[in-house]
């Protein structure tokens, strides 16, 4: 008998709170688009923020409102892009790809170190001390902070201890730009191949004497190609809206500053450009 | 005690003059290493064949440039304006001809605007002097007179003196103090100053008591500089309310919130600032330089700095010009050929220079200089095996050892939001007693870095 109570008081009991659940679920539903579960196991799932929005989930919300095309998506292969768009009923578009591109050459072969720097090994760590050791204030550290930080093994640290940007691996999430203590990274379309490899705001021997792959601020590529580049800071600045698909600016450079990027990841420079031999760390007073 | 600026009776300070029984907690005692230099007296250091005034010598914006290339300026001319209310001018330390105004670098590894003064030949000491400012003025006016002098702190933050006296709305000041702890290891600047420039610093404490209406002056001195505390109660005026106050040796005691819980047995509250207890701190140079330039309108021109250290041939302690090159002065002084490292303030809360073409600014106050036999090289960074020894060390009373631990794991939100990473101020007592040579203090200044940043940069989501 006291079984039969006992059965009957929590059975009661569990269907009464059933009852609510079921309730609260008829009243409370939340409708949700199921496309978005559909389409955010399409995406990539790297969550890396390239496409501006803080993850994938919220990128996919943002794909099946119609707020942004798959495209915007630079991680995803070319045939997912075009999978979401068949499957949403929208045109992929077009998006140019990006790239993380440094505004540096000056690799322990060509630029000195003023000061030898015994610590965290991290050029963030580095940075705090009165701006690190290199000589040039604007260089790089090279120990590769960008390289750690990137998802997508894109960077790696060449022989001289600069980062090459693999530009096939790179999906434009700018988390290198955020790491970099010199803020030498930036976001471009791969398309620009004319780049300035230097950020010194030096001009002349002040340059060279850190670095033998420096910007000395001549003008040579201003005065060759007027209407694309304008030195601003003692630094050529191109303007990237202009046709820029042109290698005149890079033939007259001393100093290699300006380069073409090859779209195989080698540098082109200019043919009255130094030529860099050396292969050891570069000595103070010896450039 | 002291009742309407008169002494109650003679004993009452004589108890004054004993060792305070409040000190902070926790701190370090790393040795002191002041016995070369305590007894010299400052020397007036030469004018440089050039002197290359950088327009950030303080926190906050840099100032800008009034003078031309090729003027000429006479010593204590104005040759660089503030620009608004945190920033400060700047003064010709020398009179001399401007050769040029170009990039300069600083000590933080940036580069900012600097002038390049070259001195007339048998250039003097005379000085341009301004409008005076008298004891009478207005503390509006005492304080514009400040930010008009050029006055930072010359401890070593270098923050705008005026900033700091300003006491903001609903706020009162109950204790000015002046800090004359002077804790970091080798520096004596503060010492020299309080004994070689008693009278200054009383004309000091004059104004700011004008300018914060301050009702009590505590002056914080270590047991290691008693002649200086012997000599500044001796010489105070009997109007001023002033209390010298010794207390034990410890570090980082000279550091502003340490300070007034040593002196007042106030704590302040984490992200709050000593007026949130009724108290300013203002360093004993910086309240000397207030005396001396204040009843004269002057700029400030040159500082005192104790540059010392083994590898140093002439240690003492110099009044340098604002924008002398650290190189000429190495010069001066015979530094050892081989120089491992030359720390500009002390070896403690000091930056390691990474290049030699800086110039003094108002905030060096010392110059250490270790040859490359005097250091003991680090070879080996070994895991941390929770002694506690930090936690023992850290005067605001953190985890240090946790958040070590954190910061390798790069968990840097989590140490600002539960482990109150930003109220460390980098005194490096941690890294100081860490048997494994883990380099805390540094990972914490990495780590502040990164989340300031973090916090700086507004969560975006564009189209």
């Amino acid at each position: 008998m006291t079984i039969i109570t006992a059965l009957l008081a929590l059975g009661g009991l569990t269907l009464l709170l059933a009852l609510m659940l079921i309730l609260a679920n008829k009243k409370l539903y939340v409708y949700e688009d199921p496309r978005i579960d559909v389409v955010e196991s399409m995406l990539p799932h790297a969550n890396c923020g390239a496409c501006g929005y803080p993850g994938c989930r919220p990128f996919a919300e943002a794909l099946v409102k119609g707020d942004m095309s798959p495209a915007k998506c630079t991680v995803n292969s070319e045939d997912g892009r075009q999978a979401i768009a068949a499957y949403l009923g929208v045109d992929a578009g077009a998006e140019e790809k990006r790239v993380a591109r440094l505004a540096c050459a000056g690799g322990f072969n060509v630029a000195i170190n003023r000061a030898k720097y015994a610590g965290i090994s991290s050029c963030r760590g580095e940075a705090l001390i009165s701006g690190g050791g290199k000589g040039c204030s604007w260089g790089c550290l090279g120990h590769g902070d960008c390289e750690k930080v990137c998802d997508f093994d894109a960077i790696t640290m060449n022989a001289f201890g600069i980062p090459v940007v693999d530009e096939a691996k790179c999906t434009a999430c700018g988390d290198c730009v955020e790491v970099c203590p010199k803020d030498l990274f930036s976001i471009h379309p791969v398309s620009h191949r004319l780049w300035v490899a230097c950020k010194s705001l030096e001009a002349g021997d002040a340059v060279l004497e850190d670095c033998e792959v420096g910007c000395t601020a001549c003008g040579k590529c201003a005065m060759d190609a007027p209407n694309l580049i304008s030195m601003v800071q003692n630094l050529p600045l191109i303007d990237y809206s202009k046709n820029h698909q042109t290698k005149t600016p890079i033939q007259r450079c001393p100093t290699g500053a300006i380069v073409w990027l090859e779209s195989d990841g080698n540098v082109t420079k200019g043919p009255e450009s130094k030529k860099i031999i050396r292969k050891g760390r570069l000595r103070v007073g010896e450039s | 005690m002291w009742i309407n600026g008169s002494r109650e009776g003679k004993n009452s300070t004589e108890a004054v003059l004993t060792f305070a029984s409040n000190t902070f907690k926790h701190g370090v005692h790393p040795p002191e290493n002041k016995d070369e230099t305590n007894k010299l007296p400052i020397r007036q250091f030469p004018f440089a064949p050039v002197i290359i005034l950088p327009m950030t010598q303080h926190i906050g914006k840099p100032a800008v440039p009034v003078v031309r290339e090729g003027q000429e300026v006479a010593r204590g001319q104005l040759v660089a304006k503030a620009d608004g209310y945190m920033s400060v001018p700047m003064h010709a330390p020398v009179s001399g001809t401007v050769r040029k105004i170009t990039n300069v670098p600083l000590i933080g590894g940036l580069v900012s605007t600097g002038i390049f003064i070259e001195p007339f030949p048998f250039s003097g000491q005379e000085v341009l002097e301004g409008e005076p400012i008298s004891l009478h003025a207005s503390p509006e006016k005492i304080l514009q007179g400040i930010q008009d002098a050029g006055i930072v702190g010359l401890g070593g933050a270098a923050f705008p003196t005026h900033v700091k006296l300003k006491i903001p709305e609903g706020k009162n000041c109950e204790y000015l103090i002046i800090n004359g702890i002077e804790c970091e290891p080798y520096l004596t600047t503060d010492h020299r100053v309080m004994l070689e420039q008693s009278d200054d610093i009383f004309i000091g404490i004059r104004y700011l008591l004008k300018a914060t209406s301050a009702k009590k002056v505590l002056i914080g001195i270590e047991a290691n500089k008693q002649d200086a505390a012997d000599l500044l109660s001796s010489k105070t005026p009997i109007d001023l309310p002033i209390q010298v106050k010794v207390v034990p040796v410890k570090y980082p005691q000279g550091a502003e919130k340490m300070l007034i819980t040593a002196l007042t047995g106030f704590e302040v509250p984490s992200g709050g600032l000593p007026i949130d207890v009724g108290a300013v701190v203002v360093n004993v140079a910086t309240t000397a330089e207030i005396g001396r330039l204040l009843p004269h309108g002057r700029g400030i021109q040159e500082r005192v700095v104790t540059i010392t250290g083994p590898g140093i041939k002439k240690k003492g302690n110099n009044l340098i010009p604002i924008g002398t090159p650290l190189r000429y002065v190495l010069e001066q002084v015979g530094a050892v050929e081989n120089i491992s490292e030359v720390y500009m303030g002390g070896p403690m809360m000091g930056v390691s220079a990474s290049n030699l073409d800086i110039s003094i600014t108002k905030g060096t106050s010392g110059i250490v200089v270790f040859g490359d036999d005097n250091l003991k090289k680090i070879d080996k960074i070994y895991p941390c095996i929770k002694c506690g020894a930090c936690v023992d060390a850290c005067p605001i009373s953190l985890n240090p050892s946790r958040l070590g631990i954190l910061a390798k794991n790069e968990a840097y939100d989590l140490m600002a939001e539960q482990y109150h990473l930003l109220d460390c101020f980098e005194c490096g007592s941690c890294s100081y007693v860490c048997p494994s040579n883990i380099p805390l203090v540094q990972y914490f200044r990495l780590a502040k870095g990164i989340v300031r940043k973090r916090k700086a940069a507004k969560p975006t989501v564009h189209a």
